[in-house]
């Protein structure tokens, strides 16, 4: 019987491991890839023969990229910031105040997760273009600035702040904002830095809309770059993996750094349902 | 007296707070949501000022158009293929990740990164794995081993299978993680009364585990639905040209509503199409609350 449940966990640490290494495997080609010379590609070996930062310096040299890069992490920045305060301020009111039409508002900011991007792009395309706002940062990022997925987050947070704390705020003579920003916000942080990680790379790897809004080379966001990246570099596959690294390699980073964040706010969102 | 001016002071905050907040969700959410549906009666191509109310005609245009029917068909494989595997694979490696006593940490990692990374990256990654020999290196491997080399995404029987496969890596952590978390969730002490019941472990995983993951799963099934319906970038991105070839055989509905809006610029047919898949979406959610409300 202990020897059985000795072999039944050895295996079970066996296949687990060998299912990992066939996860990250196409990471691991993609960065083995972008360290090599164009002739070394073809080669079946996984290992450089002579690792080089070469493809690395030709992006950055590449008239385009450095923008895309910081295009994607300036919109990117913006809108975590935005959603953080916004989404934070409605979630509080929704919470802490009673007025009439709170409830019609919540379940009205709530039915907005259920739209989906697809139908609101056209409409957005046209109101862009008639405003002025194709090709522009205001363009990229105005859909993201609140969001009802965040509204909901922060809201179920904010229900565990006592009301005591925010009446000792009004007794000292605190302004309602000041309440909000200085008493509510510091004691939901763990929910702000969730959100602030999911906001970060949801902008950061967002497709369909950049796609549309944007049309100058310049004003691309990394995934628009990327996606039209084989016409510019024909068939250079180990620049295309270059891109692709420079564009997981910051998810990575910021991953290992908030793994523990990343994974409690996606198990609560999903078990909380 | 004095409380009755601190609640009104309060209910003016409030509605302060919550005066751009709701010109945004106005502006940018419930007004395009029904411009859509405005859209959908017009034959508007934005060249055009003027837009005609068509009545239904994008809706039967929509029915007689084979290829909406080949795409919803596409989409529907997706859905019915991509979910239930990554849902079922997706299970697995959260029990046994949660029966193993160490490394954890290091497992949930490396399933669940796929699943944060830009899709677009992940695409263009595949796509060169795929491509024929000597480029691909699904392709070499075959080659090395003597066995025949294979089309991937130039054929069009093994194209959505690999762009499903792509789809499935990628979206697998998701799964694991919120599977996890449910079976981290059921009470420790109802496992231990089925044991000392006599329970063996295959009937744990029966009788206990799953039926305790009910709420889970529906919420799994749900989500995953909606985003397996609303499959693009990994489509545009792995075919030739973006074009959900070879010979559509891979292009889901989304792509052909974006190639319908922002090549031909029919808005409003596409609009017509748009507002096809929120209802199918509508129609998912609503059974999903259905169900979780019976629950409760």
């Amino acid at each position: 019987m202990k020897r059985n449940t000795i072999v039944l966990s050895s295996i079970r640490y066996i296949l687990l491991f060998i299912f990992g290494i066939a996860m990250i495997f196409p990471f691991i080609w993609m960065i083995a890839t972008s360290l090599k010379s164009g002739v070394e590609v073809f080669s079946l070996s996984l290992m450089p023969k002579n690792p080089s930062m070469k493809n690395y310096l030709r992006l950055v040299s590449n008239g385009n990229f450095p923008y895309w890069f910081i295009n994607s992490l300036y919109v990117g920045l913006v809108v975590t910031i935005s959603v953080l305060f916004f989404d934070s301020l409605v979630g509080f009111t929704l919470s802490k105040y009673s007025f009439r039409g709170k409830q019609l508002i919540f379940v009205l900011i709530l039915s907005t997760m259920m739209i989906p991007t697809e139908m609101l792009v056209i409409p957005w395309y046209i109101m862009s273009s008639g405003l002025g706002w194709l090709d522009s940062y205001w363009g990229i990022l105005f859909p993201g600035l609140m969001s009802g997925f965040g509204t909901f987050l922060m809201k179920s947070f904010f229900e565990g702040v006592p009301d005591d704390l925010l009446d000792a705020g009004r007794i000292d003579g605190l302004s309602e904002f000041a309440i909000f920003a200085r008493i509510a916000m510091p004691l939901v942080k763990p929910a702000l830095s969730a959100l602030a990680i999911f906001s970060f790379i949801g902008n950061w790897n967002a497709f369909l809309w950049p796609l549309i809004v944007v049309n100058k080379i310049r004003r691309y966001t990394l995934p628009i770059g990327l996606s039209f990246f084989n016409g510019e570099f024909q068939n250079q596959w180990e620049m295309v993996m270059t891109g692709a690294s420079v564009a997981t390699v910051p998810v990575f980073i910021i991953f290992l750094i908030f793994q523990r964040q990343i994974v409690q706010g996606i198990a609560l969102t999903g078990v909380k349902e | 007296m004095g409380t009755y001016s601190v609640e009104r002071t309060k209910r003016r905050w409030a509605y302060i707070f919550l005066a751009l907040p709701i010109v945004f969700y106005v502006a940018i959410r419930f007004y395009p949501s029904l411009f859509a549906f405005y859209l959908s009666f017009t034959d508007w191509n934005i060249v055009s000022v003027k837009k005609n109310f068509v009545g239904m005609d994008n809706y039967s245009k929509l029915i007689a158009d084979p290829l909406f029917w080949k795409t919803l068909g596409n989409t529907f494989k997706y859905v019915l293929w991509g979910l239930p595997i990554s849902l079922l694979l997706g299970f697995i490696l959260a029990y046994n990740i949660d029966r193993i006593s160490f490394g954890e940490g290091f497992y949930k990692a490396i399933y669940f990164i796929p699943y944060i990374t830009s899709m677009v990256a992940v695409a263009w990654v595949w796509r060169w794995l795929y491509q024929p020999v000597p480029v691909g290196v699904f392709n070499n491997i075959l080659s090395a081993l003597g066995l025949p080399t294979q089309a991937f995404l130039q054929s069009t029987t093994q194209a959505l299978p690999s762009i499903l496969a792509t789809t499935i890596w990628a979206d697998l952590g998701f799964q694991m993680i919120i599977f996890l978390a449910g079976i981290k969730a059921i009470s420790p002490s109802l496992l231990e009364a089925a044991r000392i019941d006599g329970a063996t472990e295959r009937q744990l995983l029966w009788f206990v585990t799953l039926p305790q993951l009910k709420a889970t799963t529906v919420f799994l099934v749900v989500t995953g639905t909606i985003r397996y319906l609303r499959i693009f970038t990994q489509v545009m991105n792995m075919t030739f040209q973006g074009e959900g070839g070879p010979l559509n055989s891979t292009k889901p509905l989304v792509l052909h509503i974006y190639n319908n809006a922002f090549k031909s610029f029919k808005l409003g047919y596409a609009s017509a199409m748009t507002v096809v898949l929120f209802l199918i979406i509508l129609v998912v959610t609503l059974v999903q609350m259905r169900i979780t409300n019976h629950e409760a």
